[in-house]
């Protein structure tokens, strides 16, 4: 039977009409069903993309020149601006910290809480900030600019793989060395703190470095660091990602960087929450009695 | 893998008739519910120089990326010499693509690399050849171009539009493809530049028994360079029993084709196209 038969033998269903789009609600319930979808889209793209560059880097690492010159953009030419912003965030802490502390007495307790804040999450989440906006802005940069001038057809076109060429070096270069920049981070901002308390806010040196140590166990330094490479995962993928997809013309590139960052910064946030409550049940389920860690 | 011919011989390779390397068969492509391409069938043989014309939107551009695989269709299948590409394993479709020389509209060179790593890139990619050998095959492919080889260091955003293009055919040339894809060669470029352009098409043709296919607006190029031309119109503006390809033929009978869409094309004429714009503007 045809379908015009078909359609002719079945009577017309007489609908009710639907109240909820006769609502003022329908529009902003229409929105949110159409961003959930695009979020749903969104990540099992992000995830597919991932499965790809995973093959890849499993079965064949690209050439040593490719992987090199990430390395150095990732990580040398990250390593000042990481080391500046990590000085004055402990710097920072120093000054915000002080005026309770003082008001209680406890001055020289200081250093204990700068440095475990600055080890455990300021350190591994400003360098995953840092590196989001410098690199991760950029990535999306580049890829989206080599999309919208078809370098990325020309790479498929000879044979070669875009993922496999362009997102496995950077993919490499955050995981490697994201832990090298959030040590880095948590260096300069114990040596920030260190010096305005000690120097500027002229607390006992002796009592600072004393409490320092008391403060910050070898698993706080170790769960950051932990942390730190998933968040140079996320940057990877998502500004990759977004650098592919990228829209045509240069607002879409513009986009794609925005977005990359924005994107990479709330994931980061949401891991890092995620991540925070597994190792501290980890570190708990070994070390029952442990009150040092709270 | 191709043999290189005598370059001063005048006349061309000769076809091997009735061999397909190509095909599109019953090719449909769809983007957001939108069909760019629609039951395309088309049959390209080993060494024939074929002009795919047509307006803006007609679905050309996609058309030739189905050829090579970067556009996936939505229905149908591409076939080069008589496998499936939908069919054949990732390694082999890698393979294959290195059977194409792709040469982009805005020759879509790496920023990244000098031109000289830019022809190189296919080469190093592959790592068939040494550094001596590399360099030999970048120069030679420079010369045959008319590049001087001072120009192999350079980056490409300091080069001109027709130099770009012409390392982009020289990049497109370093793997002696089988089949070369030139997307919108002439465009933007001064007359001058476009003849050298069509002239260096026919001097690579002359050089080796490449297969070429040629997405141009370009009637000159078209005439000059092509032994059959490709017309498609837009899957819109068709009926549902139409085919999309309205002109199948040699270029010297496009100027006497039956189907006027084609003589307005040619002549370049506006004809109801005019009168539409006014009447969605009202």
């Amino acid at each position: 039977m045809s379908n015009t038969t078909a359609q002719q033998t079945v009577p017309p269903i007489d609908r009710e009409p639907n109240w909820l789009l006769e609502t003022k609600w329908a529009p902003w319930v229409s929105q949110c069903g159409a961003r959930a979808v695009d979020g749903i889209t969104l990540l099992g793209d992000m995830s597919l993309f991932t499965w790809q560059m995973l093959r890849w880097l499993v079965t064949r690492l690209p050439c040593r020149g490719t992987i090199l010159i990430n390395f150095y953009q990732v990580g040398a030419q990250s390593l000042p601006v990481i080391a500046l912003t990590g000085t004055f965030i402990g710097m920072v802490l120093a000054v915000q910290s002080y005026v309770q502390f003082h008001a209680i007495g406890l001055d020289s307790h200081l250093g204990a809480v700068i440095n475990s804040t600055l080890v455990k999450e300021l350190g591994p989440v400003l360098a995953a900030t840092m590196l989001a906006g410098r690199v991760g802005g950029a990535m999306a940069a580049v890829l989206g600019t080599m999309r919208v001038t078809e370098q990325i057809d020309a790479l498929t076109a000879m044979g070669s793989d875009p993922i496999h060429y362009l997102v496995v070096p950077r993919f490499l270069a955050c995981i490697l060395l994201i832990p090298a920049l959030t040590v880095m981070a948590d260096f300069m901002g114990i040596i920030g703190g260190y010096c305005y308390s000690v120097i500027i806010l002229g607390i006992d040196h002796a009592a600072y470095l004393a409490h320092s140590r008391d403060g910050v166990a070898l698993f706080d330094l170790f769960s950051g660091i932990f942390k730190s490479v998933f968040f140079g995962a996320i940057i990877a993928v998502v500004s990759c990602h977004q650098g592919f997809n990228c829209e045509p013309g240069a607002e879409g590139v513009g986009k794609a960087a925005t977005t990359a960052f924005v994107y990479s910064f709330v994931f980061i946030l949401a891991v890092d929450l995620f991540l925070t409550i597994v190792l501290n049940s980890v570190y708990y389920s070994f070390f029952p009695n442990d009150s040092s860690f709270l | 893998m191709m043999h290189e011919v005598d370059p001063n011989s005048e006349s061309l390779p000769a076809t091997i008739p009735n061999r397909s390397l190509v095909e599109a068969c019953d090719l449909t492509v769809r983007f957001n519910q939108h069909d760019v391409l629609r039951g395309v069938n088309v049959s390209i043989r080993r060494g024939q120089t074929v002009a795919v014309i047509g307006e803006s939107g007609c679905g050309k551009t996609v058309f030739m990326k189905s050829l090579v695989g970067l556009v996936k269709p939505t229905l149908g299948d591409v076939r080069f010499g008589g496998r499936s590409l939908q069919q054949i394993p990732f390694d082999e479709l890698t393979e294959t693509r290195r059977k194409f020389g792709f040469v982009f509209q805005n020759a879509a060179l790496f920023d990244s690399m000098s031109v000289f790593e830019n022809i190189a890139f296919p080469l190093v990619q592959q790592g068939i050849a040494t550094l001596d050998e590399i360099t030999e095959r970048v120069m030679r492919h420079l010369a045959e171009v008319g590049l001087p080889s001072e120009v192999a260091h350079r980056d490409p955003a300091q080069l001109s539009g027709g130099m770009r293009k012409r390392v982009g055919l020289a990049r497109a040339l370093i793997l002696q493809p089988e089949v070369i894809v030139y997307d919108e060669p002439t465009t933007g470029l001064d007359p001058i530049m476009s003849d050298v352009i069509n002239e260096l098409m026919l001097a690579t043709r002359r050089r080796y028994p490449v297969t070429s296919i040629i997405v141009t607006h370009d009637m000159r190029t078209a005439r000059k360079v092509a032994d059959r031309v490709l017309m498609f119109y837009p899957r819109n503006r068709l009926k549902s029993t139409e085919s999309q390809v309205i002109y199948d033929g040699p270029p010297s009978e496009l100027e006497h084709a039956e189907d006027r869409r084609v003589r307005q094309f040619v002549h370049g004429e506006a004809g109801e196209r005019m009168n539409e714009m006014l009447q969605a503007m009202a």
